[in-house]
């Protein structure tokens, strides 16, 4: 009943969220129609980095205890992440196209998000690369968690180095939120929700992974006894 | 630490025999090297652009040398038997040590030859040494922990690179980033946020690994 | 030494390697695994070794009642295999002093000597290993195997590629390690079960 009725709050909120952001929140100086695009890019690439963090987690996790369920797990956070730095990566594409007149300028956001989206790529070449199941698991972990050290750098340092064009991000090094009340409010419920909806695929995703897990242990047990 | 060194002995005892990684490494970068010679011409490239395709035939040519080390374990079948008497570690840390010293290698031969035949020209020398220094750890460091790891799979060469550039493509942009500052200032300071960085990512990816080193090698 | 094998069941996917395999052998015994091509033989010496683990189950060395720690166990077994090479490009000196000193052993070139003479190889030390004939690449397994006096030793394929005097030699070798310590060896010929005061049959599924 609880989960029903969350349902249905989230729908009826996303839906708000979704009008409020091309009708109600008033639009940026310089930015004009473009403003828009906040709503949507940046909770995606925020998705992107979570699930990569997630990833992480869930390989630290397989290499602590060697379950090959938390290696399905580290899979399908890589499988959401991967989808969301395209997301990501196309929507502030396009977004930079109409403000700095170009697809692509390697601008360190643009670095950044393309390094997110070359780790995913050459975490799943690994995996294709590797047939035995637990090496698989094991390799790919290890791979997960030294990419997920070099994730930092991109984060402080480049942007250091590099002069961006970038806007500031949300969470900028003063800690204030360069944003008007309306914007504020509807770029924090597009945040917000979407970090939900999409963990609440990531959850149904993840059940499934263990179903069939359960599946296959079980009919492993079988054949075990049966011989 | 007696065992490192023994696992480095070892290793150059047999590169001295076959000399594959150092021969596939000079080639590949005097090869690469003369077709961008080739195609620059006659006219100078700026130091931007020099700065870059020197990282760039450094970090290619490294690709080509860096993980025979571990493949070679695997291929001959003699991965069990280093198994047998070394700590994974040791095994770790010499063959790093083996792969920094290919790299020094490489850019005594790379680097009068790109400074020679690409008209480049250096304000400040210590910034660049610093930089080919540092930055020799960090490639060493990344270069042979996925060595480790694609030995294991199909597919090895290509796999390689890809899996090596997100990891090391810290060092290529504070190494480029620097290097323009050594072509265009004297000052030792004026690199110092890029030798930091550079420094900071070279400690951290060989921490990582040696951390990591164990699940890659123990089955 | 004892040597203590529970449980141990290895799973490749959906294949099942080794089923509930359990034995337990001290000092002074010698163990055969037997079982047809495919049967997991080496995948049991493998995980003897410590080269692989097993999907459930465990193998705890102990002595003197105390259980070795998993990374040190290297220390006390020798290996000989089809599956574990030399360095081809080195001589059989290089090859034999590389191990020798890993493995920290004092007087290590008298050692060296003792043994290559035993084994009928002496005057071939500074030839490169892939200059051998596969019976003498054997031998020098040996060498290498007994360099440290283990006190478990496995054996897979005992008298692959040897000669009948290469079997002779090898033979009184084994003999010899099960007095003092623990032989295992995996093999399909009967007459390498004489080695043996027990067999443990692995099957496949």
């Amino acid at each position: 009943m609880l989960i029903k009725i969350g349902k249905w709050l989230l729908f009826i909120l996303f839906a708000l969220t979704i009008t409020g952001a091309f009708i109600w929140a008033p639009l940026k100086e310089g930015l004009g129609e473009f403003t828009r695009v906040i709503y949507f890019h940046v909770p995606m690439a925020w998705m992107a980095v979570l699930f990569f963090l997630l990833a992480a987690y869930y390989s630290y996790r397989y290499l602590q205890s060697k379950n090959l369920l938390f290696d399905a797990y580290a899979q399908v956070s890589n499988e959401m992440g991967i989808l969301f730095a395209i997301l990501a990566t196309v929507t502030g594409s396009i977004w930079a196209k109409q403000i700095w007149h170009s697809y692509w300028n390697w601008d360190p956001r643009e670095t950044s998000i393309f390094i997110l989206l070359l780790i995913y790529g050459a975490y799943f070449s690994l995996r294709s690369a590797l047939e035995q199941e637990d090496r698989r698991a094991r390799l790919s972990a290890v791979y997960s968690l030294l990419a997920f050290v070099s994730v930092p750098f991109f984060v402080f340092i480049v942007p250091r180095i590099y002069f961006s064009l970038h806007p500031e991000p949300v969470l900028n090094a003063q800690g204030k939120i360069n944003m008007e009340a309306r914007q504020r409010i509807v770029f924090f419920s597009s945040l917000i929700l979407q970090t939900v909806l999409f963990l609440w695929v990531f959850n149904i995703r993840r059940t499934q992974v263990k179903l069939k897990m359960i599946l296959r242990r079980y009919e492993e047990t079988k054949t075990f006894k049966e011989n | 630490m007696k065992q490192t060194y023994l696992i480095l002995i070892k290793d150059l005892q047999q590169e001295f025999k076959t000399r594959y990684a150092i021969n596939a490494i000079l080639l590949f970068a005097i090869v690469t090297l003369s077709a961008v010679s080739f195609a620059i011409g006659t006219f100078t490239a700026g130091e931007q652009v020099l700065s870059a395709l020197f990282w760039v035939i450094l970090f290619f040519s490294s690709m080509s040398g860096l993980s025979h080390i571990f493949i070679r374990e695997e291929e001959t079948q003699t991965a069990d038997t280093l198994k047998l008497v070394a700590k994974p570690v040791h095994i770790f840390l010499g063959k790093f040590i083996f792969n920094l010293l290919l790299l020094m290698v490489l850019e005594v031969v790379l680097v009068p030859l790109f400074i020679a035949l690409m008209n480049f020209q250096l304000q400040s020398s210590a910034i660049f040494f610093l930089t080919l220094l540092i930055g020799n750890f960090g490639l060493a460091g990344g270069g042979t922990m996925v060595a480790a790891i694609i030995s294991k799979a199909s597919a090895k060469g290509a796999l390689f690179t890809v899996l090596s550039f997100p990891i090391l493509l810290p060092v290529l942009i504070s190494g480029i980033s620097a290097t323009k500052k050594a072509a265009a200032e004297s000052a030792l300071s004026s690199a110092q946020s890029e030798l930091q960085a550079l420094f900071a990512y070279s400690v951290i990816i060989i921490t990582a690994s040696i951390l990591l080193f164990d699940y890659v090698w123990n089955e | 030494m004892k040597i203590k094998a529970k449980q141990i069941v290895k799973r490749y996917g959906k294949h099942i390697v080794l089923r509930n395999i359990n034995f337990e052998v001290a000092n002074g015994v010698s163990l055969a695994i037997i079982g047809s091509n495919g049967s997991g033989k080496t995948t049991l010496i493998k995980i003897l070794a410590n080269l692989i683990a097993p999907t459930r189950g465990s193998v705890t060395y102990q002595q003197n009642g105390k259980t070795i720690p998993r990374e040190n166990i290297y220390r006390h077994i020798g290996l000989v295999g089809p599956y574990l090479q030399l360095y081809q490009e080195l001589t059989a000196r290089e090859n034999l002093y590389f191990f020798a000193r890993m493995r920290n052993i004092p007087r290590y070139k008298e050692r060296i000597a003792e043994l290559m003479e035993t084994l009928g190889l002496k005057g071939r030390e500074d030839d490169a290993v892939k200059a051998y004939s596969s019976g003498m690449q054997q031998r020098l397994k040996y060498v290498a195997a007994l360099l440290h006096r283990p006190e478990v030793l496995l054996v897979d394929e005992p008298r692959s590629n040897l000669d009948e005097k290469g079997i002779e030699t090898v033979y009184a070798l084994l003999r010899e390690q099960k007095k003092h310590g623990i032989l295992i060896i995996a093999t399909n010929d009967n007459e390498d079960l004489q080695l043996a005061d027990r067999k443990l049959k692995v099957e496949a599924l």
